[in-house]
């Protein structure tokens, strides 16, 4: 297989998806490191389930606030118009339905958009977090990931066969070899990494993919 | 109405054997470590514990060294488990030697909210059809199933705020407000952890986050370095 992209270029992918006045949630692991790669000149405000509304990058040095951290425990910078709460206020924010975009990691995706991401059954405990309530509540879910496990497996799945997050919730992944969008009618590929073809990422999905007549290299 | 302590061994002194006590901090922003070092000294055991991690970021001064000493019958969390790194809740779980209980984070923080507002249970759509609500009540709201989920209440809640004034009315610092609000709010017993006191009259009423009502014991804390992978 072909290298895809580096885990900060799908970073960069994603932050494409956003737009102006978006509030977005970022996730554990590889989405906290998109709030590095949003474009200067898309105005999103980004909000943690910890209490804050409004941070930017990751901190470095004499920037870091201990007391200032997104949901990875990484220190991260503020931006002008911030504002502080508590964490149940943050999940009625969630909730509510006024988070627009979220971001989350993701062990297994299904082909109709199911999403298990908070407990591998091999490890006999899992940490559910808040990924539970963001896909309930905010109006587009984006997972970000490696497409395969480190042994080459399918993370893209037929069934997901970890313990579901939620169902039918996912409505784009962005892996390091594709764009692929969960719709009625299936999953369909709308870019590829560069370099690779539709029938290599195939290879590495389980389900079909229905080629957009519309496919394209992803623009970075 | 003086409600500071002189010490955080003091502060905790009461807490005893089968308590339930909630503590405050999410990752290692406004963690109560002070009072969790005092909690470990007491020694008091078969304790269930409501926070949203069973500590793992810092295992040398967060929950894990209460959870090491085996203090603890049962985790109440969202968040026990980490990727990186193996915690001592996961390896006295995994012996079964203690007992667990997964909530959705919002949920844990909605049932806490609810424990200190009097709302003996409530239906939400988070976790629905998934093994996290297996066993619960399920009721179909503008055709979208709901879960049912029941209020947290506990005996002692261990919190960190900022600032606080004799009377236990108490200021945050930024993401280290977190749970601590709501956990203030649903226990018969608060005792707050803060870098600051300040006389009576010295807060402006309007930055009050909690009021003092909520608040029953204030002590410093001591100063904790903390380290960021």
């Amino acid at each position: 297989m072909k290298s895809g992209l580096t885990r900060e270029l799908i970073c960069m992918r994603v932050a494409h998806e956003f737009h102006d006045g978006d509030y977005i949630n970022l996730g554990i692991g590889l989405p906290t490191q998109v709030s590095n790669f949003i474009p200067d000149n898309i105005d999103v405000i980004l909000h943690c389930e910890n209490g804050m509304l409004g941070y930017g990058r990751i901190a470095h040095d004499e920037e870091i606030d201990p007391e200032l951290v997104n949901a990875g425990s990484q220190p991260v910078t503020l931006k002008p118009g911030s504002s502080f709460f508590d964490s149940a206020t943050g999940f009625a924010m969630i909730r509510g339905g006024h988070v627009n975009v979220t971001v989350l990691g993701a062990f297994e995706v299904s082909e109709t958009g199911d999403l298990a991401n908070w407990m591998r059954l091999e490890k006999g405990v899992g940490s559910v977090g808040g990924s539970m309530d963001l896909i309930c509540g905010s109006k587009k879910v984006i997972v970000a990931m490696e497409h395969t496990t480190h042994e080459g497996r399918p993370r893209i799945v037929k069934q997901c066969s970890q313990p579901l997050t939620g169902f039918a919730c996912v409505d784009l992944i962005v892996t390091d070899l594709a764009v692929i969008e969960v719709t009625p009618g299936g999953l369909v590929l709308k870019e590829v990494a560069p370099g690779l073809t539709a029938e290599e990422v195939q290879k590495v999905t389980e389900p079909s993919l229905i080629i957009s007549p519309e496919l394209k290299e992803m623009e970075l | 109405m003086d409600k500071i302590y002189s010490s955080a061994e003091s502060a905790v002194a009461d807490i005893p054997d089968g308590a339930t006590v909630m503590v405050g901090g999410f990752g290692v922003t406004g963690v109560p470590f002070t009072l969790i070092r005092a909690l470990a000294c007491n020694g008091s055991k078969n304790l269930t514990i409501i926070s949203n991690s069973g500590g793992g970021r810092l295992p040398d001064i967060d929950l894990s060294i209460v959870m090491k000493n085996g203090q603890v019958k049962k985790l109440i969390t969202t968040y026990p488990v980490y990727t990186d790194r193996f915690t001592a809740f996961e390896e006295r779980y995994l012996k079964g030697e203690m007992e667990m209980e997964m909530v959705p984070q919002g949920t844990f923080a909605e049932r806490i909210r609810a424990g200190g507002a009097g709302i003996p249970a409530f239906y939400t759509p988070t976790g629905a059809g998934t093994q996290l609500a297996e066993g619960k009540e399920t009721r179909i709201f503008n055709g979208r199933p709901h879960v049912l989920e029941h209020a947290l209440h506990a005996d002692f809640a261990l919190i960190k705020a900022h600032i606080a004034d004799n009377m236990g009315n108490l200021v945050y610092h930024r993401a280290a407000r977190n749970f601590n609000p709501v956990m203030a709010t649903a226990a018969d017993i608060t005792i707050a952890e803060v870098t600051e006191i300040v006389e009576v009259g010295q807060l402006d009423p309007e930055i009050v986050v909690t009021p003092a009502i909520y608040v029953s014991r204030v002590v410093i804390g001591e100063k904790y370095e903390i380290r960021f992978d």
